[in-house]
């Protein structure tokens, strides 16, 4: 029931913005039929303004842009921001107040090794250090939030050191305005 | 009514070889340096019944590691009739149990039982033990832990139930189970993480950190009706519970200000107190068997390493100094041991420090051992690790000797917690 009435809201969305009258809803076409009629079922989004079907803005998603990388590696048991990755804090910050109505959540995660809840912890210390670089920098406290997912979600199943390296690591998660985005 | 329907399920599920249930299976993997050699006499009454009774109660005996089962060589021996002491003597066994099965008009089942000492020729005591017919292992878990007392001088705890996390096909299951994993039910399942239960002191309740909301929260859930309640929802992670023996509060761990902290909370939620202050992670609390102290992770010193503060909060004292990470402080329940994680030479491994002495022992050669939980008798510590790259439960006895593993078909077993005994 709740997907037949999305149809047809869609449906007189899309009518809405075309120049034929609106058809009458009330007449009380079957929705199967109408949305059998070939052609009409495929709708490939098209956004305006440089956003990509996320709705974030390309700068952020482009690979070719250094804001989308958005991963930060530690070392073991450790927390410290790297210098390596100053630059890339850099520019993730430099974005954030240039674009007040943006926010990001930090995840902070941990390799599998050791205690769950001692990784919940570090996991957590992890994304409060980008936190922290990313506000020093001059992002608002209110844009950034951080949480931690321990071990519990790795990025990489493997049991190797090179699955663990890659699963030490914070990534940063961007929210448009408009709420649309990746968390 | 579903524990009832649950053990009928798994009476079915004995008689039917191929029982494709997440069940766990014990494989016993040390023994005791001088196992007590008993006998258990086939159980008169009713012969299918006396036989669920006498096989629980000798598997169980045997499964504990102080054991040795003599075969009592098809006798069946009720718990009134004569016992020729010396022959059961010249067969070795120390101690003989005979027993029977009668079924009540009201359809209940009396298990009695009277345990013998061979050499003494005098009776030890016995017991009658009356069950619903679904529960008859339950009777025969209740007599092992009689002569598991009365042979050891340590309270049994064949009866007590686990609790433990199983990750299968991406769907993370917190179950319990009878100690010896027969009987398994599922309290809760979910897409999302499940770490940390720790039983409530009166066994009624689990406490622990669901990431069903997307972040780590706090739940206590009362088993018997599957009612749930979150106890700690802060900005941030909420996580590593642990109940005050008194069962009115938990110690938490909340990052709403920063940093993991310790904090308590009473068991509905609420009264939030902090308990101590440090920049670094404190985490994963537990209450000692007196309530007077909690012992705690912290890296405070620049490695994470176990510490101890005063249950209301105050001035912590570092516990642990031997290596560069102690995790996971376990007090035992009789307060004269600690368990714990220590990693050594890359190796994660149980160990136990007596409190007294200061003395630490390594009680496993294993790689990735975690989440210790004493069995209440304070013999027998159960741990998660990692066997062919497959999490397993095992269970050590603290002086390292007796080993059993819990294993489950096609799914990963973590995160146990030992329940108290039953009343």
């Amino acid at each position: 029931m709740k997907k037949i009435l999305l149809i047809s809201l869609l449906v007189s969305v899309l009518a809405a913005c075309s120049t034929t009258p609106v058809p009458d809803e009330t007449a009380g076409a079957p929705v199967e039929s109408r949305s059998s009629g070939g052609s009409s079922s495929e709708v490939k989004p098209v956004v305006a303004g440089g956003l990509d079907a996320s709705g974030l803005p390309r700068e952020l998603t482009d690979p070719k842009s250094q804001l989308a990388q958005r991963s930060i590696f530690f070392d073991v048991d450790k927390y410290e921001v790297k210098g390596e990755y100053q630059s890339l804090v850099a520019a993730h910050a430099k974005f954030l107040v240039a674009n007040r109505g943006y926010k990001v959540l930090i995840q902070g995660n941990t390799d599998e090794t050791g205690s769950r809840e001692y990784n919940l912890s570090l996991g957590q210390k992890r994304s409060d250090a980008v936190k922290r670089a990313l506000v020093l920098l001059g992002a608002q406290e209110d844009q950034v939030e951080s949480v931690s997912l321990g071990e519990e979600k790795p990025r990489n199943p493997g049991r190797d050191e090179a699955a663990f390296a890659e699963n030490r690591r914070a990534d940063i998660l961007y929210r448009a305005p408009d709420g649309r985005g990746e968390f | 009514m579903s524990r009832i329907s649950r053990r009928i399920f798994l009476l079915c599920g004995l008689l039917s070889a191929g029982l494709a249930q997440a069940q766990l299976s014990i494989e016993i993997t040390g023994a005791g340096a001088s196992r007590i050699p008993v006998a258990i006499a086939d159980f008169a009454g009713d012969p299918t019944l006396a036989r669920i009774v006498t096989g629980t109660v000798r598997s169980d005996l045997e499964r504990s590691g102080l054991f040795k089962l003599v075969d009592p060589v098809g006798a069946v021996l009720d718990e009134n009739a004569p016992v020729d002491a010396a022959a059961w003597k010249g067969r070795g066994a120390d101690a003989l149990a005979a027993g029977s099965i009668a079924r009540s008009a009201d359809g209940r089942i009396e298990a009695r039982f009277r345990l013998y000492d061979t050499q003494k020729a005098t009776a030890l005591g016995g017991a009658a033990f009356v069950t619903q017919s679904a529960q008859l292992r339950m009777a025969g878990h209740r007599i092992a832990d009689y002569i598991y007392e009365k042979l050891t001088g340590e309270p049994g705890v064949f009866s007590t139930r686990i609790a433990y996390v199983v990750k299968s096909r991406g769907q993370f299951l917190l179950q319990v189970a009878d100690a010896d994993g027969q009987g398994a039910a599922t309290a809760l399942t979910s897409t999302e993480p499940i770490i940390s239960p720790v039983w409530s002191p009166d066994g009624s309740r689990l406490a622990y950190v669901s990431f069903e909301k997307k972040k780590p929260m706090i739940y206590v859930h009362s088993l018997a009706t599957g009612q749930r309640r979150i106890v700690a929802n802060f900005k941030g992670s909420n996580s590593a519970p642990a109940w005050s023996p008194d069962g009115r509060k938990l110690a938490v761990v909340l990052s709403k200000d920063g940093n993991s902290q310790l904090y308590a909370v009473n068991a509905d939620g609420s009264g939030l107190q902090r308990l101590g202050s440090s920049p670094g992670i404190d985490t994963e609390p537990r209450y000692s068997a007196d309530g007077s102290q909690i012992y705690f992770t912290s890296d405070r010193g620049g490695s994470p390493q176990i510490y101890r503060i005063d249950a209301n909060g105050g001035v912590a004292q570092r516990v642990t100094f031997d290596g560069t990470y102690n995790v996971s402080p376990r007090p035992s329940p009789d307060g004269r041991s600690l368990a714990f994680i220590s990693r050594r030479d890359g190796r994660f491994q149980l160990a136990v420090m007596d409190l007294a002495s200061r003395q630490v022992q390594v009680l496993t050669d294993s790689t990735k051992d975690e989440s210790p939980s004493f069995a209440p008798n304070s013999r027998m510590i159960l741990i998660a690790t990692e066997i062919g790259g497959r999490g397993v439960l095992s269970a050590v006895s603290v002086d390292g000797r007796i080993k059993q593993r819990l294993t489950i078909a096609g799914g990963d077993v973590r995160e146990p917690a030992w329940g108290p005994f039953v009343k």
